[in-house]
């Protein structure tokens, strides 16, 4: 009896404190959320049982039995499980992701920067090119590109022979494949050491212990001076794997697909046009004052640019640049409607049409999506923190 | 605000629980009541199911849709068709946004067991084969090693496609599209040497391409691919009702029963005849429709053969002969059940 008067005590100020009624309310709130959540989950599992459909993930390691067009693992259809068809998706989309970043970057940056030209053509092509593009629906744009892609190159019989041993036809663009013989793994590692002493290189640049002109020189005779030596040195064979005809191919080599070129294509078309606009709206940002300023001081245009501009523009150009990246990554997606095989493709297409468990299959392709986003945010907003404005 | 919290949540898990036991009641009564026959067909391919510029649906699927609306409803026109990609087309008939799936889909023990579906009654005896440029001057699929081949997602034919290059030791590349207007456009382009389908769809594509005369269907068959309406388990009378459909076409094509004079046949003395169009006997009634259903379906739609023959056979682009699917009394796979 009595505790329960000492506790009626200790609590009824507690609620009055507002701090402590919040954090109350969000706990509440919390509770409630994951009570839902459990319990559309217990309702989904009971109606799947119901109507006798299977549930989990034992289809994970079952034998797909399909064929994938590009593959960046070891795949065969008839021993590799959906789990590895799974993995081979996931690397079509990270590596278009990857590729279209880099490239969408260079060209929404050059329009972008092309929009603000005081030569009055540039501008208005560049402002064309971002009218143009922006306003057609992305579907339309890859569908556009791949029969471009298609229809522009010849029949593989009539394949257009690269110097070097190369070839280019409607199945795509057949390059030579390097493959490393004896100790040609040296190499690999002398070109990654070379890749390392060439970074710290630029980070002694950069804290001005050494010039930029020496840092690059020296960087890139690492890079590539210490590989060159060791193959030299151990005498070791690269040997080049050509293509070669076959009935209805070419057989061998790197094979770079059509499909794949026209989605890179159609995504940094696409998304540059985005990016354009918000590299013109980070650099219009900058006070006016800011180049008078710099050119004043006897700047050139040029360093006025690369010293004084973009670096204050690029504190308001990446967090939206950050919503592009995530953009492209996600509408790559849409690779299933120009046959690249994609996560989307392959996972959500065959894997859940062979196994049918769309609530599995589709709850795994959610979550992979969610994680490459975070991961590409955390990415930016550890790169937009290094930018941001240092007060002292 | 947390009334409207649990409010909230309350509404919404009412709203999941409705969404997901909606489809479980029994189909036929939803079908009466509705006045509309839901039905999931393909939309892309001739012969089996494809709107016209003004959207009226022809083909040997939309023809049992159109039969089944007619032995429910009286009116083949009943019909509401959703076009359905290979890939979504079982997702469609799991959550009841169709009652009926006829979108020539293979029977195989998976999908009846594993899908939680049920295949009623072949209405198409087809098997797998490809097409391919004449000037690539093949003769066998045997010679396709190392070809690129284009196939639609979501199929059986892209498994048996991989089965049959692994089975004759052949290297296979594949590419996979969603659409099969997708496939059909990279294989005209020249993406790929061949292209495969069932060989009932091989007619058809080969119509659809720039230069039809220039690609050749080769003679083999890969496959057994039985093709049938597919409904939801655990509703058994819908489950008879639209296999029987079927059945009831094929007698009444067994038994000269046909559009022009079923009316005449009506008035035969064959016990068959008066069972199948309901002079005698309730057998109609029994299955949960009317007495004279079969009447019903031949007067709007025909027996199986003019179906058949309007849709893929003689009187269509697509001149496909009886072969398999002729009557058991012609040497094909066609049987139907007696009605008694």
């Amino acid at each position: 009896m009595g505790r329960g008067r000492e506790g009626s005590l200790a609590i009824g100020p507690l609620l009055r404190d507002q701090r402590v009624r919040s954090v109350l309310v969000q706990i509440i709130f919390c509770l409630l959320a994951a009570a839902a959540i459990a319990f559309l989950v217990h309702e989904a599992s009971i109606n799947l049982a119901r109507r006798h459909l299977a549930t989990g993930f034992g289809f994970w390691n079952v034998t797909a039995g399909f064929d994938i067009s590009q593959t960046l693992i070891d795949y065969s259809s008839s021993t590799s499980t959906y789990g590895r068809a799974f993995w081979v998706g996931l690397l079509n989309t990270l590596l278009v992701a990857a590729i279209g970043i880099v490239l969408t970057t260079l060209l929404g940056f050059t329009i972008g920067i092309a929009r603000l030209s005081s030569n009055w053509l540039v501008a208005r092509l560049a402002n064309g090119y971002v009218q143009l593009i922006r306003n057609i629906p992305l579907l339309l744009q890859l569908l556009f590109w791949y029969n471009a892609v298609l229809k522009a190159l010849p029949d593989f019989r009539d394949s257009l022979r690269l110097p070097g041993g190369g070839f280019l036809n409607n199945r795509g663009l057949f390059l030579p494949a390097p493959q490393l013989g004896g100790s040609g793994h040296l190499v690999f590692l002398a070109l990654l050491a070379g890749v390392a002493g060439a970074a710290g290189l630029a980070a002694l640049a950069r804290r001005g212990r050494l010039s930029g002109g020496a840092a690059a020189g020296l960087g890139l005779a690492l890079v590539l001076g210490l590989p060159a030596t060791v193959y030299l040195a151990s005498g070791a064979s690269v040997t080049l794997v050509y293509p070669e005809m076959s009935r209805f191919n070419l057989r061998g080599g790197i094979e770079i697909l059509p499909e794949f070129v026209a989605l890179v294509l159609g995504l940094v078309i696409y998304t540059a046009a985005f990016i354009a606009e918000v590299v013109r709206a980070g650099i219009s940002s900058v006070p006016r004052g800011q180049t008078e300023a710099a050119l004043a001081l006897g700047l050139s245009r040029a360093a006025t640019l690369r010293l004084v501009i973009v670096p204050q523009a690029m504190r308001v150009i990446i967090p939206p640049l950050t919503n592009q990246y995530l953009n492209l990554t996600k509408n790559s997606s849409l690779a299933v409607a120009i046959g690249y095989p994609d996560l989307v493709q392959i996972f959500t297409g065959t894997v859940l049409n062979q196994t049918s468990q769309p609530v599995e299959i589709v709850a795994i392709t959610m979550a992979v999506y969610l994680t490459i986003s975070l991961v590409t945010s955390f990415l930016m907003n550890q790169y937009n923190a290094r930018m941001a404005l240092v007060e002292r | 605000m947390k009334r409207a919290l649990v409010v909230t949540v309350y509404a919404l898990a009412t709203a999941t629980l409705t969404l997901m036991t909606a489809a479980s009641a029994a189909t036929l009564d939803d079908v009466k009541k509705r006045g509309m026959l839901n039905c999931g067909a393909n939309g892309q391919l001739p012969g089996f199911g494809l709107p016209d510029a003004q959207g009226n649906w022809t083909g040997i699927d939309v023809d049992l849709c159109r039969a089944v609306a007619a032995a429910i409803l009286n009116d083949p026109n009943k019909v509401k068709f959703a076009a359905l990609t290979a890939k979504d087309r079982f997702t469609a008939l799991q959550s009841g946004d169709v009652d009926l799936l006829a979108r020539n889909t293979t029977w195989t023990s998976s999908r009846d067991s594993q899908l939680a579906l049920l295949a009623t009654a072949v209405n198409y005896y087809d098997g797998q084969g490809f097409i391919i440029r004449k000037d690539l001057k093949v003769n066998s699929a045997l010679e396709l090693n190392d070809a690129t081949i284009c196939v639609q997602q979501g199929t059986t034919t892209e498994l048996n496609l991989a089965d049959y290059f692994r089975a004759n030791k052949m290297r296979l590349k594949s590419v996979t599209f969603l659409q099969l207007e997708e496939a059909v456009s990279a294989y005209d382009s020249g993406r790929c040497n061949a292209y495969t389908t069932d060989a009932s769809g091989l007619y058809g594509v080969r119509l659809k391409l720039a230069k039809p005369d220039d690609h050749v269907v080769l003679p083999e068959i890969i496959s057994k691919e039985p093709l049938a309406p597919f409904v939801r388990q655990g509703d058994d009378q819908w489950f008879d009702v639209v296999k029987w459909v079927h059945f009831a076409m094929v007698n009444a094509e067994e038994l000269n029963v046909t559009k022009a004079n079923v009316d005449e046949q009506a008035k035969s003395d064959n016990p068959e005849i008066k069972r199948l169009l309901g002079a005698e006997g309730n057998f109609g009634e029994q299955l949960g429709l009317s007495k004279d259903w079969v009447h019903r379906i031949v007067k709007h739609v025909g027996n199986y053969g003019e179906v058949f023959e309007r849709n893929v056979g003689q009187g269509s682009p697509l001149k496909i002969a009886r072969g398999q699917n002729a009557l058991w009394t012609k040497g094909g796979l066609q049987y139907g059940p007696p009605i008694r």
